[in-house]
């Protein structure tokens, strides 16, 4: 018999906290098989943020710190330069990096530290209660925009991938969509050669999966995975926005 | 403890050098194992900042970095200490209230790190002129939660390369962070300092922290639980070592008090100028002597009130509105006398002024 699917190594045995369709528990199991397949669940550190995946160290079997809202590439800023040989990867929601954060992951990322960060992007503030994201689309109803939000006063959905490209620091950047299964596919391969960037010390690495909250979004969970594939991408297209690897993609 | 006062050190030995204070600082630390500075610009200690870029960069092993922020500073220092690092930040006034949030994880987490804050007048902007006004925010914890960092308060060059060195053992004993709380004063001015230790050629890691877990069974640092019962219990275990902490590492020193009327109680610069006032008034036949917390937190309550066994009249005098007069309050728990002489916003009175409100009280309190 050919074992073709099975736990991964790195990922605990425990029952995930997370909504139907979420796509936190999909992006844990696309990390943790990365690291197993790269053999890296020995020497890596995870920093997990506040956010519905705040007790991402129930599930990934590698060592893991909690990081102040927003702080993880600033922790694993510290991590990484007191001791190089460790992998370290935070993963942040998009309150977490584009609202609060963007300070310290812009820095991180011009730098060049030599960090992977897993950024989820789901539109809201999953954990609160579903306000606002500095991603929330245009006219989209969140607990804090009941009116859609209005970018004449709310601004436009912030792209990360896009605005962190550019800077020299950064080795490399895909967007990935949580909603189909060959989408997902995709996304564990953009996971790895994140891993790899930073294990050939390029420099800074970041995989931004658009992710559903069927919960925040009020929707069952094959609308929500229909919604990131119809709407999401719109705004927000998939693809690799750096590769230093590729001379094309070189910036 | 009793701290042993270190005398100015006398020109005629070699092994002392003349430095700043925010250089001292560095210097010690470097000596003491540090691996890594993380820090952002503000005056006055940004000699300490560029003392560390100079001299910590270039070790094998070791890292400076600028920030971006006093925010990501302190988070850094979180990363490094996660890993085992003897790692620091220094800061003054309005940026150590930016780092509080980090410092209430540090502490929430049980990782060691010395935090300096060469104290500048405020609140706001402020000025850049040393003052003593964050007493309250460093003894109190300063950020949210339940928790306690280890105040130092040093009141000389000698003291703050001491006490550096100090705070790194004290961090790494209990895992806690430690605060050196000076000024800009004690920053600034120029002393000649011995370095009791040596660099060590290796700069030591920790036990005990995150390394990856090999091949063994994962780790996590953490406080965050659904239950509260279970941060009630970690609330508990850190409030056990607090208790300790207190038992063993409690730090004052006297000068004077021996027969002395009149006690004046102040810490840091304060207590160096109280110290100029005492030595003329004694000169003039006046009785009078000084107390000074060396460790801030925790406070010497204990030793204070032996002293008010003898002597009924206190003057306490800080360079604010009045902070550490609260402590002092606190541990007489109404005996003795307690006056009070303040100086805000970074005014820095001479030994005079202070020794002219020495006097006034002695003489109205019918002490001669
Ligand atoms: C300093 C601070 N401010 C606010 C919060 C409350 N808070 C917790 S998680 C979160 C945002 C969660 O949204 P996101 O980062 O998008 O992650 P998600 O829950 O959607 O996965 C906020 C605002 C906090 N923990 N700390
Ligand atoms: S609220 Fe949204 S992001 Fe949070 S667990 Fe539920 S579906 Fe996932």
């Amino acid at each position: 018999m050919k074992l073709i699917y099975t736990r991964p190594e790195s990922l605990k045995k425990a029952a995930f906290h997370y909504c139907p369709g979420c796509g936190h528990s999909v992006a844990h199991r696309l990390v943790c098989e990365v690291i197993d397949e790269m053999e890296l669940r020995g020497r890596t550190i995870g920093i997990p943020p506040p956010g519905c995946s705040v007790f991402a160290y129930n599930y990934f079997d590698v060592d893991m710190a909690e990081s102040a809202h927003g702080r993880g590439a600033a922790v694993a800023t510290g991590i990484k330069r007191a001791c190089p040989g460790i992998i370290v990867f935070t993963y942040q929601g998009d309150g977490d990096l584009a609202g609060i954060g963007t300070a310290e992951t812009i820095h991180a990322a011009n730098r060049g530290e030599n960090i992977t960060t897993i950024f989820i992007n789901n539109a809201v503030y999953g954990m609160t209660g579903g306000q606002m994201a500095p991603t929330t689309l245009s006219g989209m109803k969140t607990t804090t925009t009941p009116y859609g939000r209005d970018p004449a006063t709310e601004g436009r959905p912030m792209r990360m991938s896009e605005m962190l490209a550019p800077l020299e620091g950064v080795a490399y950047i895909e967007r990935v969509a949580i909603s189909s299964p060959a989408n997902i596919r995709k996304a564990k391969k953009a996971i790895a050669r994140a891993f790899r960037m930073q294990i050939d010390n390029r420099g800074f690495s970041m995989v931004e999966i658009l992710s559903p909250c069927p919960t925040n979004w009020k929707m069952t969970p094959v609308q929500s995975w229909k919604w990131v594939e119809e709407e999401m991408t719109r705004v927000f297209p998939p693809g690799v926005y750096k590769d230093v690897t590729e001379p094309e993609n070189a910036g | 403890m009793r701290w042993s006062a270190p005398r100015l050190p006398s020109r005629s030995t070699v092994s002392k050098v003349l430095m700043d204070g925010n250089s001292a600082i560095a210097e010690a630390a470097i000596r003491a194992g540090l691996r890594c500075y993380f820090g952002y610009p503000i005056t006055p200690q940004n000699e300490l900042t560029e003392y560390m870029a100079m001299h910590l960069g270039r070790k094998k092993g070791c890292t400076f970095l600028q920030a971006e922020s006093e925010v990501a500073a302190i988070n850094m220092v979180y990363g490094a200490s996660l890993v085992g690092a003897r790692a620091m930040t220094s800061s003054s006034s309005p940026g150590i209230s930016l780092k509080q949030e980090g410092i209430s994880y540090l502490a929430a987490c049980e990782l060691p790190a010395v935090i300096v804050n060469m104290q500048r007048g405020g609140p706001g902007l402020g000025s850049i002129a040393a003052a003593q006004s964050d007493y309250f925010q460093a003894t109190r914890g300063g950020g949210h939660g339940d928790y306690r960092t280890i105040v130092l308060g040093p009141s000389s060059v000698q003291e703050l390369a001491d006490m550096t060195m100090r705070a790194f053992d004290l961090a790494d004993k209990y895992k806690i962070p430690v605060m050196i709380l000076g000024d800009g004063v004690l920053g600034q001015m120029k002393e000649p300092v011995e370095f009791k230790r040596e660099a060590p050629e290796i700069t030591p890691t920790r036990e005990g922290t995150l390394q990856g877990a090999g091949g063994g069974a994962s780790r996590i640092v953490k406080t965050f639980t659904s239950n509260p019962s279970e941060l009630e219990e970690i609330n508990w275990s850190l409030f056990r070592r607090y208790q300790l902490i207190k038992k063993n590492e409690t730090t004052w020193d006297t000068y004077m008090t021996d027969d002395a009327r009149l006690v004046v109680v102040a810490y840091g610069i304060a207590a160096r100028i109280a110290r100029g006032a005492i030595k003329s008034l004694r000169a003039k036949g006046l009785k009078v002597g000084l107390f000074r917390p060396v460790t801030l937190w925790p406070f010497p309550d204990e030793p204070l009130r032996e002293l008010v066994k003898n002597v009924r009249q206190l003057l306490v005098f800080e360079m604010n509105m009045g902070q550490m007069i609260e402590d002092v309050q606190l541990a007489l728990a109404g005996k003795g006398e307690v006056s009070f002489y303040g100086r805000p916003g970074g005014v820095i009175p001479a030994p005079d002024e202070v020794g002219r409100v020495m006097s006034r009280l002695y003489y109205q309190k019918g002490l001669k």
